[in-house]
C-alpha cells in the first residue's frame, strides 16, 4: 500500500469492478467517479467495452493509454477520441431499448429493493426540492443492467422508500413478474464507504441490498449508521480491494486534475 | 420545384399562436433552443401554455414568466448547472403542472404523432413511479405471444400516448428559404420528430442558403427537415444564445449563470427582464455583444 493512496482511488477501483465480466457493450457511467472507474475497467480488465464520449459518439480507444481522461475542455475531448459510431439520444435510446449497456448513475436516494430517486424530494405533486426529473432511469432499468454510485453515504440517502420511484428495485421488478422484469439488473451500488450487491433475499425472496465490502479504513458499524435501513449483513464482511500500482497509475492518467478528489476528499 | 418563401420574423411567428397551445420545443437541456422564439413568447402575452420538450432554459423562462400552465417532459436541466431553478421554484411553489416521464417514452410520444397512431408500446417506465403518479397512462397487453422460460406469455407494455402538438418550434444551423433545414452539430436531437408531432412547424435558422447550395454544405444525412413540414422560417444569427448550438458556437455559461440567478428572487428576475427580455431580438443581440466584448 502506498502512502498516498486514497479513499477516492479504492472508490475508482470499486466501481471498475461492477463492470467485471460485461464483455462486449456498452459501459456508460455517468458522473466524475464514475467515468473514472469505466474507464479504468476498459483500460484494464474489460478491454471489449464500448465507451460514450460523455456526448453524440461511443469511442473504441486503441489500447490502455487511448482511453481519455475525463472532463477535457471541448477541442481537447474532440481531439482526444477515437470514434467508432455515432450515437446521438434517439440512437442512445434505441440502444439501451436492445439492452446491450451498463449504466452507472447517481442517486439522490436508494432504498434496500435497489429503487432509486433523482425526481424530486418530499411528495412529487408538490416537492419540497425538485431534482433532474425520471431522466433515463425507468427505461434504463426495466431494459438493462444498472450501477448506482452514491459519494456521501448517509440515512438521507440510504433510506427505507425513496420518495419517487425512477430506477426500478427488486421490489417493482418482482410486481411486474418475470417477463417484464427480465432484463433487470442492479448489479452493484457503490459509496463512498463500501460496496453493495444485491446477493440476499428478504423472507418474501424478494433480493435486498448486502453489504459486500467495506473499503479500507471504513468499519462495518459506520456503514450500518449511516445506513437508514437494515441492510443484510454477512459474518464476515471483506474489505474492498486494494488499487494495484498499475491502476493507480491509470486513475491519475483519467485525472490528472483530481476531479474524484471533490467527490471524495482526500483526506 | 422549389418552395415558397416562407421566411418570417419571430414577431409573427408569435402572432400565429394562441393562449393554450401545447408547443413542443427542440433541442436538449440548454442545447439548440430555439431562443429567439422563447424570447419573442416571453414579450407576448401569450399564457396557459403547455409545453413538451426535452426541458432546459426554455422551459424554466417559460416558468419564471407564468406563462406555462403545463410542462410534459424527461427532464429540465442547464447542462452545466444540473437544475433548471427556475422550474424548481415553479414546481415547488406549485404553479406549474407537470409530467414527467421517462426521457425515452418522449421519443415515443412524438414518434407516434408523427405517424399518427394514438400510442407506440415500450417497456422503459413499467414499474417506477411514472405511470402511477401519471395515472392517465395506460398499458397495452400484447396479441403476440412471448416464449419465456418454455411457456407462453402476453406481455403487458405501457402505451405511450402520441404528443400531438399543435405547433413545433426548432432551431437549425442551416435552412433554404421554405424550410428545408439541416443541423450540423453532432446530434439532431428529436427536432425532426418534433416538426411531424405538429399541426404547425417553425424553424428557426444560423443562416438561409439557396435550396441548390444545400447539399454541397451538408451531407444529405443531414437534410431531416422537409419544406412540407414547415409553416415557416426565421432567419435568427445566434438565435440559440444562450444555449449552445454546434458548430456555430458554444454556450454561452456567463449569460447562463446570470439567467439561473433570476431563481433567487422577483427583483432579479425583474432585473434581468428589463435587461434583456422586454427589448426586440435584435436589441437583445446588441446586448449580448456588448456583453462579450
Amino acid at each position: 500500500m502506498t502512502t498516498d493512496l486514497t479513499r477516492a482511488d479504492i472508490c475508482a477501483v470499486a466501481i471498475a469492478e461492477a463492470f467485471r465480466g460485461d464483455g462486449e457493450r456498452l459501459c456508460n457511467p455517468i458522473g466524475n467517479l464514475p467515468l473514472i472507474g469505466g474507464r479504468l475497467a476498459v483500460a484494464s480488465f474489460e478491454p471489449h467495452m464500448m465507451l460514450t464520449d460523455g456526448y453524440y459518439t461511443l469511442m473504441d480507444p486503441t489500447g490502455p493509454d487511448d482511453v481519455p481522461p475525463i472532463n477535457l475542455p471541448e477541442a481537447e475531448r474532440l481531439a482526444s477520441r477515437t470514434v467508432a459510431h455515432w450515437n446521438p439520444y434517439r440512437e442512445m435510446f434505441s440502444l439501451l431499448f436492445h439492452g446491450r449497456r451498463h449504466v452507472m448513475m447517481g442517486a439522490t436516494q436508494v432504498d434496500r429493493f435497489g429503487n432509486q430517486n433523482i425526481a424530486a424530494i418530499g411528495d412529487w405533486n408538490k416537492p419540497r426540492r425538485q431534482l433532474l426529473g425520471f431522466r433515463g432511469a425507468p427505461g434504463n432499468t426495466i431494459n438493462h443492467t444498472t450501477s448506482y454510485w452514491v459519494p456521501n453515504h448517509s440515512p438521507r440517502v440510504f433510506v427505507e422508500a425513496v420518495d419517487v420511484v425512477c430506477g426500478i428495485g427488486y421490489d417493482r421488478a418482482v410486481e411486474l413478474g418475470p417477463v417484464a422484469s427480465r432484463f433487470h439488473e442492479i448489479r452493484r451500488v457503490v459509496s463512498n464507504l463500501g460496496v453493495f450487491d444485491f446477493e440476499a433475499t428478504d423472507d418474501a425472496g424478494v433480493r435486498v441490498m448486502r453489504l459486500a465490502s467495506v473499503h479500507p479504513g471504513v468499519s462495518v458499524d459506520e456503514v450500518v449508521e449511516a445506513t437508514g435501513f437494515e441492510l443484510v449483513i454477512g459474518d464476515d464482511v471483506p474489505e474492498t480491494r486494494l488499487p494495484t500500482p498499475e491502476e493507480l497509475e491509470i486513475i491519475s492518467r483519467l485525472d490528472p486534475k483530481g476531479f474524484r478528489f471533490q467527490e471524495v476528499p482526500a483526506s | 420545384m422549389s418552395g415558397p418563401d416562407k421566411r418570417c420574423t419571430e414577431d409573427e411567428v408569435v402572432a400565429e399562436l394562441e393562449s393554450g397551445m401545447t408547443i413542443g420545443i427542440g433541442g436538449w437541456g440548454s442545447r439548440r433552443k430555439p431562443m429567439s422564439l422563447i424570447r419573442a413568447i416571453l414579450r407576448s402575452d401569450l399564457r396557459d401554455l403547455t409545453i413538451v420538450a426535452y426541458g432546459g432554459p426554455d422551459i424554466g423562462l417559460l416558468c419564471r414568466s407564468g406563462q406555462a400552465r403545463k410542462v410534459i417532459t424527461g427532464f429540465v436541466s442547464l447542462d452545466s448547472i444540473p437544475l433548471e431553478a427556475n422550474y424548481g421554484v415553479a414546481r415547488q411553489n406549485g404553479t406549474v403542472e407537470a409530467e414527467e416521464w421517462d426521457e425515452g417514452m418522449l421519443l415515443l410520444g412524438l414518434t407516434a404523432a408523427g405517424w399518427r397512431v394514438p400510442f407506440l408500446p415500450c417497456r422503459a417506465g413499467l414499474g417506477s413511479d411514472v405511470p402511477r403518479l401519471m395515472s392517465h397512462l395506460r398499458t397495452v397487453r400484447s396479441p403476440y405471444p412471448t416464449n419465456f422460460d418454455g411457456a407462453e406469455e402476453f406481455e403487458d407494455l405501457l402505451a405511450v400516448p402520441a404528443l400531438e402538438l399543435d405547433v413545433a418550434l426548432v432551431h437549425q444551423n442551416l435552412s433554404d428559404q421554405s424550410g428545408n433545414a439541416a443541423w450540423m452539430g453532432e446530434d439532431p436531437f428529436m427536432d425532426d420528430l418534433f416538426v411531424r408531432a405538429a399541426k404547425k412547424a417553425y424553424v428557426s435558422c444560423e443562416r438561409v442558403v439557396a435550396t441548390d447550395e444545400l447539399a454541397s454544405q451538408v451531407d444529405v444525412t443531414r437534410l431531416r427537415i422537409a419544406r412540407m413540414d414547415v409553416t415557416g422560417v426565421v432567419v435568427a444569427p445566434n438565435g440559440a444564445h444562450f444555449t449552445e448550438c454546434q458548430p456555430d458556437y458554444g454556450r454561452d455559461e456567463e449569460f447562463q449563470r446570470r439567467y439561473a440567478a433570476t431563481a433567487k428572487s422577483d427583483e432579479a428576475w425583474q432585473e434581468f427582464r428589463s435587461e434583456f427580455l422586454d427589448l426586440d431580438e435584435a436589441g437583445y443581440q446588441a446586448k449580448v455583444k456588448e456583453l462579450q466584448s
